[in-house]
C-alpha cells in the first residue's frame, strides 16, 4: 500500500467530517481509505496538463429566480420534524461558552 | 520599549441586500414575524432541496462592484464553504471563494494624510445564516431560520487603512455608496451591514506584514473604535514581551471592552471549499452589463460636483446634503416643485438637522416627502404664513409627514390678508395703548415693536408681520 | 381479470386495459398489495409500503380516468418509488438510520410528475443507504433479495425499485443513477432500466449523493414502458437550476422497430479481462442481431475506461461528503440524546446514524477536498472527468450508439461482494463513466446465465439522444424476443 494513513490523519478528517470512530473502526478506516487512495492515484498516469476541470458537465449557464415571494409560512410542518423544539424554534445544544 | 508600530487594518464588511426574497428561495427577508416563519425546505436545509439564484442579488452584486470601481468578472460560481454550525442548516455555506464576481476595486476616502484610496480585493456574494438564540434556563441554544439564506455581499478591502478613523470614513464612504444604490440600508446596530476587522501591527518601516488576528461582533461605529484600539494595544504588548501574536478569530465584547479568542479544537478551519454542483455558473454578457451601468444612479461624488455648479449654496451645505442619499433625495425633488433650492436647503441644513439631532435620528429615517417640504416652502413665500407658524407647521410634519397646506387650514393658521380686519384690529391696538403711540410719535422706534407684537397677538399670530408693519405707520 | 392475467400485463397495457373497463385501477392495486404478501417476505423490496393511502388513491384515480380527465398511458398504474425520493407524508429513509422517522413536507418533483399522469404510488422501496453501495445489502433496513434467486443480490443501489418490478410487487418503479445504480439493478433483475441526460428529471427532491452525478430513471418490465415512464417524469423545472430546457421528450414516438443504417460502436475495452464469458456470449449476441436486422456494428477503442471509476469516487465521495453534512441531529432525523455538547452530539449523531459504507465514502470526500489535497484529488478527478467526456464525444462523432454490457457478471450471493469495497466499486466499471459524462444509457435483459441470472446489455447515448437510445433498445428488445421463441 502506498498510502499509508496515519492515526492524525484519521482523527483530523472525522474532525471534518464529524465521526467518530471506535479503535476498530479507525484501524479499518486507515485500511481502506489507504486502499481506496492507492487505486485514485491511478488518476496520476494521465497528463492532465492544460486540461480544465469541470464542475458543471453540460454548459447549462445562468438560471435565475425573479426576486418575488413565492413562499409562505411553513414552519408548522418544517418544525414536525425537529428532534427538539420550543418556542416555534429548533433546540440545539449550547453552542457559545466563553473562556 | 517605546518601539514605533504602526497598524495595519483590512477589513471584511457584510452587507444585507434589500431584496425582496432570499438569495436561492421564494421566502421573505422581510424582519419581524414569528420565528421560523419565513422558511422553506431550501433555507432549512431539507434534503433534497435545491437552490436557485436570486437574479436581483446579482444586479446589486455587480452594480456595487461598478460604484467601487472593481473589475467584474465576465464568469463567476459559486462555491461550498463546509462547516458544522447549527446556524447554517445545510452545515455547508453557498459563497463564492474560486470566481468571485468582483475583483480589484477601490473607495477613496479622507485619510490621515488627505485623500487616499482604500483597495477592494473581491466582492462576492453569499447566504446569511440564521439566529441563534441562548436559552438561559435550559441551558441550549434555539435556532431561527428567519435570516438563513437572506443575501449577502462581503467587501473584502486590501489592508489599505492604518488608523481607526480611516476605518470609519472608508465604512462611511461604502455606506453612502451602497444607500446611493438602493442595495442596503446599511444599518450596523440592525446587522445589515456589518464589518470584521483584520489586524496587524508592525515596527515603522518594515516592509513585511505582522500577523493579523480576525475581529468580528463588531455592532457601531465606537465598538469599531474601541475594538482596535484594543487589538492594537493587545498585540504591541505581546510583541514588546517578545511573544508572538497567534493568527485567529477573536470575539469583541464591548460591554466589557475586551475580545475573545474563539478557539476551539473542533474547528479545523479547514472549510473544503469546492464549487457546489447545485448552481450553474452565471455569466455576463456586454449587455447585462451595460442594463446595469445605464441604472446606475448618480453616485456621492458625482452628485457633489453637480450641486456645486448648479445650485448657489455654500460648499459646506452640499457635502451634508449629498452625504445622506435621503437627504439629497428630498433636497432634488422639492427643488424641483418649489424652484426654491437655497430655502429647501435652509429648512434642511436648519430645522431637520436640529431635529434629527434632538430625536438622536439619522437622517436617512427622515419621513417627511419633498412634496411636503415643497408645499410649505410655497406657503411661507406666499405669505399664507408666516414663519414662526412655518416653524411649527414644520416640526409636525417631521414626526408625521401632514400635509402643510391641509394642516394649515385645519388648525386655521392661515395668515389673515384681509385689509379692513387688520386696519380694525391695528385702530383698536392704536386706541388701547396711547403710551406707545405717544412714544412712538416722539422718535422711540421701539414702540412700534410692542405695537407689532401687540397687533400679531391680537391675530392670534395670523397675521404677516411686514404688512402689519406697514399699515401701522400708515396708520400712525 | 384474475390476478395473475393482470400482473403478466406491462404498465402501458395495465394503463390500457383500465381504460378500457377490463379492469380498474382499485383491482391493479389489490393485485399488486397480494403479490406483496407473498413475495415480500423472500424478497423485501420495500422499506415503506403505502397500502391505504395506494387504495384510496386508486379510487379517486380511477374516478377521474372514468370521467375522462385522466388519459395518459399510466393512469391508474401502480408504481414504486426509490426512498430516497422525497414523498409529502410518507417516510422517506434513504435506507438510513439517520433519516428513520423523517417525513418530507413536500414531494419530489418526479414523484408529483407521476402523480400528475395518474399512477399510483404503493410505497418506497429499498436501497443501498443514501445509494451508497451495488447490491442493497447496506441498507440499515435489511437486504432485498433477487426475485430470479433470493441467494443472490439485486444489485443497487436502486435494487428494491429492480427487484419490486422483477417480482410483480408493482408495474414500474423510479431509481436513482449516480454510478450504474438504475441499470446494474436492472440487469441483475431482468428489467429495463434507463438513466436519462443529466438535466432531463427533475432532482429537486432526491436526497442527494453525488449531485453533479444523479439522475432519477425508471425501472420497467419492458422499453415500451420505460419510454412512457420517462416521458411522464422528464420535465424541466424552475426548482433545480440544473435541469434542463429540452424538446423532444415525446420518448414514446421513438418505439420504432428499426435500425438500418444506425451506427452502434462496441467499444473494445469493455470487453476485456474482467468480463464474464456468458456476459460476453448475451451482449455479442445482441449486437450481432441488430447487425442482421441492418446495423452498422464495428469495434472500437473507447479509451480512458480504466480511469472512470477513480474519476468517479473521488467526486462522488467529494459531494457526498457535503451533501450529507445537513444530517446533523437538529432539524430532522436521528440524534444521540447521550451526547454532552454540540460537536459530540455531531458526531455521535452521525456515527451511530451512518452505516460502514456511508462513512467510509464521508470520510474519503472529507480527505480529497481538505486542505493540501484539493488539487491532487479533486481537480485531478475533475480533469479525468473533461478528458472522458471528450473521448465519448469522439466517438459519438461516428457513432449513434455504443454497445456493451452494464457489469461484468451476473448477480453475486449476498455477502459476497461487501467484504471488499475496492473489488464492489470495480463491479461498476461499466456504467460509471456515463454519469461522468453526463450521457444517457439504457440496460435491456439479454440473456440469462447458466444459473438463471438475468444478464442485462447497456445502450448508451450522446447527450439528449434518448429516442435512439430507446428505438435502439426497442429493437433490440423485439429481435431478442423473437430469438428465444424461435422465429
Amino acid at each position: 500500500m502506498a498510502n499509508i494513513i496515519s492515526d492524525e490523519t484519521i482523527e483530523y478528517v472525522g474532525i471534518l467530517a464529524k465521526l467518530e470512530l471506535s479503535g476498530d473502526e479507525k484501524e479499518a478506516a486507515k485500511k481502506d481509505m489507504g486502499r481506496m487512495l492507492d487505486y485514485i492515484d491511478k488518476l496520476n498516469e494521465l497528463d492532465t496538463a492544460g486540461v480544465e476541470p469541470v464542475p458543471h458537465i453540460f454548459p447549462v449557464q445562468n438560471v435565475f429566480r425573479e426576486d418575488r415571494v413565492t413562499n409562505g409560512d411553513e414552519s408548522e410542518k418544517i418544525l414536525r420534524n425537529a428532534p427538539s423544539q420550543k418556542e416555534h424554534m429548533f433546540v440545539a445544544p449550547k453552542t457559545f461558552s466563553q473562556e | 520599549m517605546s518601539r514605533l508600530y504602526e497598524t495595519v487594518i483590512g477589513l471584511e464588511v457584510h452587507v444585507e441586500l434589500a431584496t425582496k426574497t432570499k438569495i436561492f428561495c421564494g421566502c421573505s427577508t422581510e424582519f419581524g414575524g414569528r420565528p421560523n416563519s419565513h422558511t422553506c425546505p431550501v433555507c432549512t436545509g431539507m434534503p433534497g432541496a435545491l437552490p436557485v439564484l436570486n437574479k436581483k442579488v446579482l444586479e446589486y452584486a455587480v452594480a456595487v462592484g461598478l460604484a467601487t470601481g472593481c473589475d467584474i468578472a465576465r464568469y463567476c460560481r459559486f462555491d461550498r464553504k463546509n462547516y458544522f454550525y447549527p446556524d447554517n442548516p445545510q452545515n455547508y455555506q453557498i459563497s463564492q471563494l474560486y470566481l468571485p464576481i468582483c475583483r480589484n476595486g477601490y473607495v477613496e476616502i479622507e485619510g490621515e494624510e488627505g485623500e487616499k484610496r482604500v483597495g477592494i480585493h473581491e466582492i462576492h456574494m453569499e447566504e446569511d445564516a440564521g439566529k441563534l438564540i441562548h436559552d438561559e434556563r435550559e441551558d441550549c441554544t434555539l435556532v431561527d431560520y428567519n435570516r438563513s439564506g437572506v443575501p449577502l455581499i462581503e467587501i473584502v478591502s486590501e489592508p489599505h487603512m492604518r488608523t481607526a478613523r480611516e476605518v470609519i470614513a472608508y465604512l462611511e464612504k461604502l455606506k453612502l455608496i451602497i444607500q446611493y444604490l438602493g442595495a442596503s440600508d446599511c444599518k450596523l446596530q440592525e446587522g445589515s451591514m456589518r464589518a470584521d476587522v483584520n489586524l496587524s501591527v508592525r515596527q515603522v518601516g518594515t516592509a513585511e506584514l505582522g500577523t493579523r488576528t480576525e475581529m468580528k461582533n463588531l455592532n457601531s461605529f465606537r465598538a469599531i473604535t474601541r475594538a482596535i484600539e484594543s487589538e492594537k494595544n493587545r498585540q504591541i504588548d505581546l510583541l514588546e514581551a517578545g511573544k508572538c501574536v497567534v493568527q485567529e478569530t477573536r470575539r469583541w465584547d464591548d460591554a466589557k471592552e475586551v475580545s475573545y479568542a474563539m478557539r476551539s479544537k473542533e474547528d479545523a478551519q479547514d472549510y473544503r471549499y469546492f464549487p457546489d454542483p447545485d448552481l450553474t455558473p452565471v455569466s455576463i454578457s456586454d449587455e447585462f452589463l451595460e442594463e446595469i451601468r445605464a441604472r446606475q444612479p448618480e453616485l456621492p461624488t458625482e452628485k457633489r460636483k453637480r450641486y456645486k455648479k448648479e445650485f448657489d449654496i455654500p460648499d459646506y451645505d452640499i457635502d451634508i446634503i449629498t452625504g445622506s442619499k435621503r437627504m439629497a433625495d428630498i433636497f432634488e425633488a422639492a427643488a424641483a416643485l418649489c424652484n426654491q433650492p437655497k430655502k429647501v436647503s435652509n429648512w434642511l441644513m436648519g430645522e431637520t438637522l436640529r431635529l434629527l439631532k434632538e430625536n438622536e435620528l439619522d437622517p436617512e429615517d427622515i419621513r417627511f416627502s419633498p412634496e411636503n417640504l415643497a408645499k410649505l416652502i410655497l406657503l411661507t413665500e406666499s405669505r399664507a404664513v408666516n414663519s414662526t407658524v412655518a416653524k411649527e407647521v414644520f416640526e409636525v410634519m417631521f414626526r408625521e409627514d401632514i400635509d402643510p397646506e391641509k394642516y394649515v387650514e385645519e388648525k386655521g393658521l392661515r395668515t389673515v390678508n384681509d385689509e379692513r380686519a387688520l386696519r380694525r384690529t391695528i385702530e383698536k391696538v392704536i386706541a388701547d395703548n396711547p403710551q406707545s403711540v405717544q412714544d412712538f410719535r416722539s422718535g422711540k422706534d421701539r414702540a412700534l415693536g410692542f405695537l407689532v407684537g401687540q397687533t400679531m397677538k391680537a391675530m392670534k399670530g395670523k397675521a404677516d408681520p411686514a404688512e402689519v408693519n406697514r399699515l401701522l405707520k400708515e396708520l400712525l | 381479470m384474475k390476478d395473475g392475467e393482470l400482473l403478466s400485463l406491462s404498465a402501458v397495457e395495465l394503463g390500457r386495459a383500465i381504460k378500457e373497463g377490463k379492469t380498474t385501477a382499485l383491482e391493479a392495486v389489490w393485485a399488486v398489495l397480494s403479490q406483496m404478501e407473498q413475495s415480500e417476505r423472500v424478497c423485501h423490496c420495500y422499506v415503506t409500503t403505502d397500502r391505504e393511502g395506494a387504495l384510496e388513491r386508486a379510487r379517486e384515480v380511477q374516478k377521474r380516468i372514468d370521467a375522462g380527465e385522466l388519459t395518459g398511458a399510466l393512469a391508474g398504474v401502480p408504481a414504486a418509488v426509490k426512498d430516497n425520493l422525497c414523498t409529502e407524508g410518507i417516510r422517506t429513509t434513504c435506507a438510513s438510520r439517520i433519516l428513520e422517522n423523517f417525513i418530507p413536507t413536500y414531494s419530489a418533483e418526479a414523484v408529483l410528475n407521476l402523480e400528475r399522469a395518474g399512477a399510483v404510488i404503493i410505497g418506497k422501496t429499498n436501497m443501498d443507504e443514501f445509494a451508497m453501495g451495488s447490491t442493497t445489502e447496506t441498507s440499515a433496513f435489511g437486504v432485498t433479495r433477487n426475485p430470479h434467486n433470493p441467494e443472490h443480490v439485486p444489485g443497487g443501489s436502486s435494487g428494491g425499485s429492480a427487484a419490486a418490478v422483477a417480482a410483480g410487487e408493482c408495474f414500474f418503479a423510479l431509481g436513482s443513477d449516480t454510478g450504474g445504480s438504475v441499470r446494474q439493478p436492472a440487469s441483475y433483475c431482468g428489467v429495463v432500466g434507463m438513466k436519462p441526460t443529466y438535466g432531463t428529471v427533475s432532482r429537486y427532491g432526491l436526497i442527494a449523493y453525488g449531485s453533479s452525478l444523479d439522475q432519477i430513471g425508471p425501472l420497467t418490465k419492458n422499453v415500451e414502458d420505460c419510454a412512457a415512464v420517462l416521458e411522464a417524469v422528464a420535465s424541466h423545472d424552475p426548482k433545480d437550476s440544473t435541469s434542463v430546457k429540452r424538446e423532444g421528450t415525446d420518448f414514446t414516438a421513438a418505439l420504432i422497430k428499426d435500425v438500418k443504417g444506425m451506427r452502434i460502436g462496441i467499444p473494445g475495452d469493455y470487453f476485456g479481462q474482467g468480463l464474464g464469458k456468458e456476459v460476453r456470449k448475451a451482449v455479442l449476441n445482441a449486437a450481432r442481431l441488430l447487425k442482421s436486422e441492418g446495423a452498422i456494428v464495428e469495434e472500437f477503442e473507447l479509451s480512458l475506461v480504466d480511469y472512470g471509476i477513480p474519476a468517479y469516487y473521488t467526486i462522488a465521495a467529494a459531494e457526498a461528503s457535503s451533501n450529507l453534512e445537513r444530517f446533523d441531529g437538529i432539524k430532522y432525523g436521528y440524534r444521540d440524546e447521550s451526547a454532552e455538547g454540540l460537536h459530540q452530539m455531531y458526531k455521535r449523531t452521525r456515527s451511530k446514524g451512518f452505516g460502514a459504507e456511508v462513512k467510509r465514502r464521508i470520510m474519503l470526500g472529507s480527505f480529497v477536498l481538505s486542505s493540501g489535497y484539493y488539487d491532487a484529488y479533486y481537480l485531478k478527478a475533475l480533469r479525468v472527468r473533461a478528458m472522458i467526456k471528450k473521448a465519448f464525444d469522439q466517438a459519438f462523432a461516428r457513432y449513434d450508439c455504443i454497445l456493451g454490457p452494464v457489469a461484468p457478471t451476473t448477480a453475486p450471493r449476498l455477502g459476497e461482494t461487501l467484504s471488499d469495497p475496492v473489488k464492489m466499486y470495480l463491479g461498476d466499471i461499466y456504467t460509471v463513466s456515463v454519469n461522468l459524462a453526463g450521457l444517457p444509457a439504457i440496460s435491456i435483459p439479454c440473456g440469462t446465465d447458466s444459473r438463471g441470472l438475468p444478464i442485462g446489455l447497456q445502450l448508451i447515448g450522446d447527450c439528449f439522444q434518448e429516442k435512439r437510445l430507446i428505438q435502439a433498445a426497442y429493437t433490440c428488445e423485439q429481435l431478442l424476443r423473437e430469438q428465444s421463441a424461435g422465429v
